[in-house]
């Protein structure tokens, strides 16, 4: 990355977050810029998935600022928005534990990503006009293209939930994209998949930052991947954060060792 | 010899169970009691035999749920019948033929026939309605027929007060159910599951006590009587005529019901309702108003419930609370289950099962509940989907992306 100041997309400010007496985010500052994969990565439990939540308002932070800087538009805080409101601004997200509509199409899983980007009414869909019949045709091709991206269009008329487990990490991924986001958060993409599943998807993120000119910030355990494509790299570890820095900042980092690669170490 | 043993155990458990039912017949008039030993042998036998087919319809369930589970590539293979429903010709075809025949009816048959046939039609509409509530949206009513009293009061009332006409009251009697669904709606927005299905049946019961206590607004337990039948230009119709005309409106209502549901379950609101029913969390997180879509899946529902109120307020011409109990609410939800959630041949087929059915088995109408368990039981067990299962529409790219790139 060149070293040119960024636009900065996502600005995290002294994020807290408490469940009852447990503090289980705190006080994370972070930011995310145009163009940039950034990692987020830390032992289990170290609250990155929390954070993840708090960000995208599935929970109400209890202390701090999320601030979203769109390009071209006014600066929007999020904290306690709903999370439609945060996916309307263009910030979306998978799941670490797939959460597909798994009685639904693998078409109709993206086709629902473009709802936000949509508006038939009860009206429009009764009566069928032409204004929504061009609209559900659109939607059904920018649904098949963003399949085609991730390569799953063969599957498009499949259940999801008869898909491969690598399959729907990438559905997951194509239907956060439906949402057409400036920013996608990817909570463990890798996670069960083989190495060479790992490596296309490694080849689909940075096609993703640079062909749909999306950042991205994501949290996972295989250190190959987030060590191979990210820019920067956070590290949490009981909640805050102790680490950030380029990938081999972070592979240095005395704190971080101890932390979490030195668990490697021992094993 | 295992297999024999448990049968025999079943066939003395049902021997035990139905003992006071079968044997035991108090004779009131000569104040003897009856011992109809024979029976016993009866209920053995049968539920001896039973327990077999029972226990070889399991294994053929398991050994096809095995087959699914090993070979990957044919996992729920769509039966004959389903694929045979995928046909758009022969679904036409079928569809006219059934149109024609749903015309002619009141002429073929007898007016006893013809009001069967309405209140099974109405049936219909309610199930059709709720299946938008509950199959589609996935959120649990068990309070519906709350909106069906709605629709009818506000007919009833209407007629009663300003001699407001059917044909006024029936889009009247659809908008105040689905205000209601929306009252309804809103401080359930939150809950979900068993907490919903609670609220709901609550909700059905407090329309119900209003119904029956509130004496100078609704009449209280004994109703309204006299409602006009719907109107035909000022005609004066016999009642023969009357129902032939409350069966062709309910025969629109019905055909107006199936296109708008139809429409809506694969339009985006209704994929949104889907959504929200699979992942609530997901759905939200993909930009999905929450609110919003739980707001239109009652008000819709609700909607319908309330339009064949009034049509159904017109057909018997009297109302009461009696005609609004759980048990309504009940039957409509078994109508959508059996039927199968989301599918809407499934549930009109459904209602025409379970209304039509104990009319014309009137002979056996002592048993009705026992065969309406039984069937329940069988149905999830085997067939837990419902009679037809929900099949998502498919889409066709390649005509349309070749139509994009000409663009």
């Amino acid at each position: 990355m060149s070293d040119t100041q960024k636009q900065v997309l996502l600005e995290v400010k002294g994020l807290t977050m408490d469940f009852g007496g447990l503090r289980a985010v705190d006080s994370i500052d972070l930011t995310v810029s145009a163009g940039e994969i950034a990692a987020l990565i830390g032992p289990n439990g170290a609250g990155k998935t929390t954070f993840f939540n708090c960000v995208t308002g599935i929970y109400t932070p209890t202390g701090g600022d999320v601030l979203l800087h769109p390009q071209g538009k006014p600066t929007r805080r999020v904290n306690g928005k709903k999370p439609n409101v945060i996916t309307t601004l263009g910030m979306a997200r998978t799941f670490q534990n797939i959460r597909l509509f798994s009685d639904m199409t693998v078409l109709e899983n993206v086709m629902i990503g473009r709802h936000c980007r949509t508006n038939t009414g009860l009206v429009g869909a009764i009566l069928r006009g032409a204004a929504a019949r061009r609209e559900e045709q659109e939607t059904v091709e920018f649904g098949y293209h963003l399949l085609e991206q991730v390569g799953l269009a063969e599957f498009a008329n499949e259940y999801s939930k008869n898909l491969p487990y690598g399959a729907m990490r990438r559905l997951e991924i194509a239907r956060a994209m439906a949402t057409e986001p400036f920013l996608l958060l990817l909570d463990e993409p890798a996670a069960g998949m083989n190495p060479q599943e790992t490596d296309e998807l490694d080849a689909l993120i940075c096609r993703i930052r640079d062909e749909g000119k999306i950042a991205i910030l994501l949290i996972e355990h295989d250190m190959k991947l987030v060590m191979n494509i990210s820019d920067n790299i956070h590290v949490m570890e009981y909640g805050k954060k102790i680490a950030t820095g380029t990938p081999q900042e972070i592979k240095d980092n005395p704190k971080v060792i101890e932390a979490y690669l030195g668990e490697e170490a021992d094993a | 010899m295992k297999n024999l043993k448990q049968s025999l155990a079943v066939a003395l458990w049902f021997i035990f169970l139905t003992f006071p039912l079968m044997v035991v017949k108090v004779n009131t008039s000569d104040q003897v009691v009856q011992w109809r030993w024979m029976n016993i042998l009866w209920v053995g036998v049968t539920f001896f035999v039973l327990s077999f087919i029972w226990r070889y319809a399991l294994v053929r369930k398991e050994a096809r749920q095995m087959a699914a589970l090993s070979g990957q590539d044919e996992h729920e293979k769509p039966t004959k019948f389903q694929e045979l429903l995928e046909d758009q010709s022969l679904r036409y075809r079928l569809m006219l033929g059934l149109l024609a025949f749903a015309l002619v009816f009141p002429w073929v048959f007898d007016t006893y026939q013809s009001t069967i046939m309405v209140s099974a039609l109405i049936y219909v509409v309610l199930g059709l309605g709720l299946n938008i509530t509950v199959g589609l949206a996935g959120l649990l009513d068990l309070g519906y027929v709350a909106f069906f009293a709605v629709g009818a009061y506000a007919y009833a009332l209407l007629n009663h007060h300003f001699g407001l006409g059917f044909w006024t009251c029936l889009p009247l009697g659809a908008a105040l159910g689905g205000i209601f669904g929306v009252i309804l709606g809103f401080p359930i927005l939150r809950l979900r599951g068993d907490y919903l299905a609670i609220v709901t049946l609550g909700f059905g019961m407090i329309v119900k006590v209003v119904l029956e206590n509130w004496s100078e607004f609704s009449f209280g337990p004994s109703g309204i009587a006299n409602i006009d039948r719907p109107s035909l230009f000022g005609l004066d119709m016999d009642i023969a005529a009357s129902t032939t005309y409350i069966y062709y409106i309910m025969i629109a209502l019905v055909i107006l019901t199936i296109i708008v549901t139809g429409r809506l379950k694969n339009s985006r609101i209704g994929r949104a309702w889907i959504a929200l029913r699979e992942d609530e969390i997901a759905c939200v997180a993909m930009g999905i108003d929450m609110a919003k879509t739980k707001m239109s899946a009652y008000a819709l529902g609700a909607c319908w419930a309330g339009m064949v109120g009034v049509v159904f307020a017109a057909k018997t011409t009297f109302i009461n609370p009696a005609s609004f109990t759980f048990m309504e609410s009940a039957i409509i939800l078994s109508i959508v289950v059996l039927g199968g959630m989301g599918s809407i041949l499934g549930v009109i087929l459904g209602a025409m099962i379970l209304i039509l059915m104990p009319e014309y088995l009137r002979a056996f109408s002592e048993y009705r509940m026992i065969i309406f368990g039984a069937a329940m039981v069988v149905m999830m067990i085997f067939r837990p989907q419902g009679i037809i299962s929900n099949i998502r529409q498919k889409y066709e790219f390649k005509g349309l992306k070749e139509k994009s790139e000409n663009v």
